[in-house]
């Protein structure tokens, strides 16, 4: 549906040249939802403003449903961004416009017959349920209903693609929840493939299929979500996982050098990812006893991820060190993903 | 009655001279505001599209908009008036009367108006902007949804603002003849020592202000939402 080929942005500013986007390439198919993370600053922005030309790329090709809009023709572009919805982290709705005009809006635009603009700003006000607001303006409603507006203003049009520009990150926890709900469900019910732009894990968690993570203009990593966050490759994408689970406060509990985590001779910090295809097994009593060593687990987290279930572990092996190795390797047989974080040492 | 000649006897006396005042003082008003809001505002969205951050971003035209702008705001108005005779008289044949005082006026409150109005547009948010580039909107098409419809409260304010401003240099234009409240003022008040005369204006005046207050104020509480 989209494609970026070798697209690269650079702003002129004050303090010299900025490379926001650094030769990207993606391809987001057809009905999915894709999720570019990245820290503020990564250029995620930018790269999602390259995708309808709000930002015209220095250099590239963007491909939408087949055209090459950096050849397009002014008319050509403006038609090719109707079809593409977009919704933002500030809403962005008309303030001296009521709700339903701001949803008519596109559609006036293209001066559809006036049945038919009710028709559909009715059917959007049901499915995002505010059909009683509708001739309030935004400033009297709530900032998760303003992005329920914003959504059917952007879905008005049926377009072929939804942009979402951190398009919950002014939203509480609750409100997040149920604005994710609903872009899940316009995918799922509509086909309209979603592009979502966060630097919140959990979102991408939540809703995503494929996700590229962005790091200083570059996606340093790229694929669907359970291999990329079960094995990333990426000090970047580690950084991410880690906000979004406990795992960090291991790390943090070794810096205050916290009792348990000073480690006698014949003792590691060992952290467990695995995934659904090995949850079942009872891994830690058997090399337990298989290799007689004592584990003793610090934390552990189960998170779903799109459907599938990605648990951690962090656990400390007191064994002879021969024995601990090989307990290790047989966890690496069964697909588990083993990292020593700290080894104990003769002080 | 009484009480009123001995306190103000030259108001008493030159009574007849206060509706022509008010009236030429309210016709340079409205006709001053029409004229500079109507030349003022494609000024205005002329500025703010040609911005290098602005929609149809083009350097040449903006920074001579920008510049004229300023040049004519920096004269002081009261020479302004001489310097604008040349003109005057190409249109009028004549540097004289309440015709003749449009010229100023309207030159010196035409950029005054597009500056307000363009901070007018400038306040709505550059995120409605893009949204409405991602829409698929021309720039006409935002021109007129967006820029002049968005932010009305703001325009209302500038107007407001603006129309109080040319109030006092309708005052300045009485020395070319224009007639007026201010002319009043000066020719009776001062020229002549008659105190009353410039209290009364100034009353008048102030009445006049509070009006156009009163009325920008419930505008602005109208349009907003």
């Amino acid at each position: 549906m989209i494609q970026l080929e070798h697209v690269t942005k650079t702003f002129k500013t004050k303090d010299g040249i900025v490379h926001a986007v650094k030769d990207v390439s993606l391809n987001i198919k057809k009905g999915q939802i894709y999720g570019i993370i990245g820290f503020s600053g990564a250029g995620k922005s930018t790269l999602v403003r390259c995708m309808n030309l709000l930002e015209r790329p220095d250099d590239g090709k963007v491909i939408f449903d087949g055209e090459n809009l950096m050849e397009a023709s002014p008319s050509e572009l403006r038609k090719a961004r109707a079809k593409m919805g977009m919704i933002f982290q500030h809403f962005n709705l008309l303030p001296a416009m009521t709700i339903y005009d701001n949803i008519a809006l596109p559609l006036r635009l293209e001066k559809a017959p006036k049945e038919e603009i009710d028709r559909k700003v009715m059917e959007l006000l049901t499915l995002i349920d505010l059909v009683e607001r509708k001739d309030s303006y935004p400033s009297q409603l709530s900032g998760g209903q303003k992005q329920r507006v914003a959504i059917a203003r952007a879905l008005v049009n049926d377009p072929k693609v939804l942009l979402c520009d951190e398009a919950t990150s002014a939203l509480d926890p609750q409100t997040t929840q149920n604005i994710l709900k609903l872009i899940a469900k316009i995918n799922r019910e509509r086909g309209i493939t979603v592009v979502v732009i966060t630097h919140e894990m959990f979102v991408v968690k939540e809703i995503c299929d494929e996700v590229a993570v962005m790091d200083s203009g570059r996606v340093v990593e790229q694929g669907d979500i359970v291999p990329v966050f079960t094995n990333p490759v990426q000090e970047m994408t580690r950084n991410f996982i880690a906000t979004a689970s406990n795992e960090n406060k291991v790390n943090e509990l070794i810096k205050m050098n916290h009792p348990i985590t000073q480690l006698k001779e014949n003792q590691q910090l060992v952290r467990l990812r695995y995934d659904s295809t090995n949850t079942e097994d009872a891994m830690i009593s058997r090399i337990s006893r298989l290799y007689s060593i004592d584990c003793s687990i610090i934390s552990g987290s189960v998170e779903i991820w799109k459907e599938s279930p990605v648990g951690q572990l962090v656990t400390v092996f007191t064994g002879e060190e021969e024995q601990i190795r090989l307990a290790i390797d047989e966890l690496k047989r069964n697909n588990i993903k083993v990292e020593v974080i700290k080894r104990g040492h003769i002080e | 009655m009484d009480i009123l000649s001995s306190w103000m006897p030259n108001v008493i006396k030159n009574a007849a001279l206060f509706p022509d005042a008010i009236m030429d003082t309210l016709i340079m008003l409205v006709v001053t505001g029409v004229v500079s809001f109507v030349i003022g505002l494609p000024l205005a969205v002329l500025v703010v599209i040609t911005k290098p951050d602005g929609i149809l971003p083009n350097k040449p035209v903006f920074w001579v908009l920008d510049k004229i702008i300023n040049l004519f705001r920096a004269i002081p108005f009261v020479i302004l008036i001489p310097m604008t005779f040349v003109l005057t008289r190409m249109i009028f044949h004549t540097t004289v009367g309440i015709k003749c005082a449009f010229v100023p006026l309207i030159i010196g409150t035409v950029p005054f108006v597009a500056r307000q109005l363009e901070s007018a547009m400038e306040e709505i948010p550059e995120g409605i902007i893009e949204a409405s580039v991602s829409m698929g909107m021309s720039p006409w098409q935002i021109i007129g949804n967006v820029y002049l419809k968005q932010n009305i409260p703001g325009m209302v304010r500038g107007m407001t603002i603006t129309l109080i401003a040319t109030i006092g240099q309708i005052a300045v234009v009485g020395i070319i003849g224009a007639g007026g409240l201010g002319d009043l003022a000066i020719r009776f008040g001062w020229q002549r020592q008659m105190g009353d005369i410039t209290l009364v204006v100034l009353v008048l005046l102030l009445i006049i202000i509070s009006i156009i207050q009163a009325f920008g104020d419930w505008l602005v509480k109208k349009t907003t939402h």
